[in-house]
């Protein structure tokens, strides 16, 4: 689905960003990024998105380039970034809205997907009067409207509370069952990294490069009961242990 | 709103006493109850006058929203005007009315449409600063955002940054509405029309007070107050049907729930 061949990103004359990265991503494949901060993973994501480009090397998303690919991508960012004038329901639709789709069809995909996030219940509110978890929902879901082969999401959940989180991974997993797109996981946190993956990507900074790569063979689906599996924990530990050594790079 | 209306009235109380202690004369400052006379006797003047100003205001002000915010699109769409075309709405926004007022007079000549002008050309300026700046200041990963799904440039000027704009324009036009009257009612003084029954607030505020009227200024002082603040209360509906719903600034408060 997603090929990095050798890619580079540099702003002009400034530091390098990602040097000489090397990617494959499969379909329906679960891939986690993580890293240091400033180790170029929102970079990954912008990149493969088409919403900035390399300065050197190939990026190919479903055998086209990223901007034609555009269709088929969704990124969920890390703020919710809702339209604060619209209602949730009006949020949702947006894409659909921006790309013509017929007012009855649209009307019956974003009702589906907002019971499909437990969100039918506040589909005429304004975001204003929503928590930052049922914001993160909405963002989802907004995502979710087009239909997207490869969902992109950059550190979607830090910014809530653990609980939330916790409910959002499992939602996640849900979803990626149902729907079965390929996802590229931008995190922080090694915990969330390891259960929502199959395959975990360690980036070292300056300049960002791939560190290690780490399958995890954990059976799927997974609930947050995992997390209390010896299994999880040996996992957990490598990653962390190839994180901090990636920061003494 | 008690709380005011009770100052009002020691306020009244005050100018009273003040003038039995001070023994001012008249046409220095004629008592309260003098004013309220003056406004009684000479109603239909005091509103004709206000209807007057109150067109010219309203005129200036809705050509001034209407330039401004095209203005501001098109110096939010194209960042090359913007940088060439900014440096000249701070001249209209410096511009002394005072200079400019009888070029006006002499170019359009007396009446209400000149001043409808001026007032125009006051209230330009912050409908556009302000606008701009709503327009430009949207959050990238929103541009982002409709970028991805592929947007025209159109869409996203109109369906982004003009929504996302509709606050600062507020802003704007709040202070655009009080220069629009201030506006008209000055350029009344310089272009206001020349029989005595035509002119708006600020004509007849120059006839009142050359005649030593005092009672009558104070009348007109008072009908303008009440234009400014009738400006006020219909921008602030406006902005609470536009904004009451999504904006932070209309929220209902839970909190500090004392008076």
């Amino acid at each position: 689905m997603v090929e990095m061949a050798g890619v580079t990103k540099q702003y002009a004359k400034g530091p390098v960003i990602l040097d000489g990265i090397d990617l494959k991503i499969a379909k329906g494949d679960f891939v986690s990024i993580i890293g240091p901060s400033g180790c170029g993973k929102s970079t990954v994501l912008k990149l493969i998105s088409g919403l900035a480009w390399p300065t050197g090397g190939e990026i190919r998303v479903d055998g086209m380039t990223p901007k034609n690919a555009r269709e088929t991508i969704s990124y969920v960012f890390q703020d919710a970034t809702l339209l604060p004038w619209r209602t949730v329901r009006q949020n949702v639709g947006l894409g659909l809205e921006l790309e013509h789709v017929a007012r009855p069809t649209r009307e019956k995909t974003v009702s589906s997907l907002l019971q499909l996030v437990g969100l039918d219940h506040v589909a005429n509110s304004y975001p204003r009067e929503l928590s930052g978890g049922m914001k993160m929902r909405v963002s989802i879901a907004r995502a979710l409207a087009s239909q997207p082969r490869l969902l992109l999401m950059d550190e979607p959940f830090a910014a809530l509370d653990e609980m939330s989180r916790d409910r959002l991974n499992e939602e996640v997993l849900r979803l990626h069952e149902e729907q079965q797109w390929t996802a590229v996981f931008v995190t922080h946190s090694v915990a969330e990294a390891v259960f929502l993956s199959k395959r975990v990507i360690v980036l070292a900074p300056n300049p960002g490069r791939i560190h290690a790569q780490f399958c995890v063979p954990l059976p799927i689906p997974r609930t947050l009961s995992l997390r209390e599996e010896p299994a999880y924990d040996e996992i957990v530990t490598q990653v962390s242990r190839s994180l901090r050594a990636a920061l003494a790079a | 709103m008690a709380n005011a209306l009770g100052v009002f009235v020691a306020l009244l109380a005050l100018w009273q006493v003040a003038l039995w202690v001070l023994r001012v004369p008249a046409y220095m400052l004629p008592s309260p109850a003098a004013v309220a006379r003056a406004v009684f006797e000479r109603f239909p003047l005091l509103w004709n006058a206000l209807l007057i100003t109150a067109e010219e205001s309203a005129g200036g002000l809705a050509a001034s929203i209407i330039v401004g915010v095209t203005i501001a699109l098109i110096f939010a769409q194209f960042r090359w005007v913007r940088r060439t075309l900014y440096p000249y709405t701070l001249i209209v926004q410096t511009v002394p009315i005072i200079a400019i007022a009888p070029l006006i007079l002499m170019w359009v000549g007396a009446g209400t449409v000149s001043v409808g002008v001026i007032a125009f050309i006051i209230s330009l300026a912050p409908i556009i600063f302000n606008t701009t700046q709503g327009l430009i200041s949207v959050d990238e990963n929103l541009v982002h955002l409709f970028l991805m799904h592929n947007a025209t440039p159109a869409q996203i000027l109109f369906r982004l940054r003009l929504p996302h704009a509709i606050p600062s324009l507020f802003v704007g036009i709040r202070i655009a509405s009080g220069l629009a009257v201030i506006g008209a009612i000055t350029g009344e003084l310089y272009a206001g029309s020349s029989s005595v029954g035509r002119g708006g607030l600020g004509y007849t505020i120059l006839y009142a007070s050359s005649q030593l009227q005092t009672d009558y200024l104070f009348a007109l002082v008072l009908a303008a107050i009440v234009l400014g603040f009738a400006f006020f209360g219909a921008v602030a509906f406006l902005e609470w049907r536009f904004l009451h719903n999504w904006h932070e600034s209309a929220r209902p408060q839970d909190f500090e729930a004392e008076s």
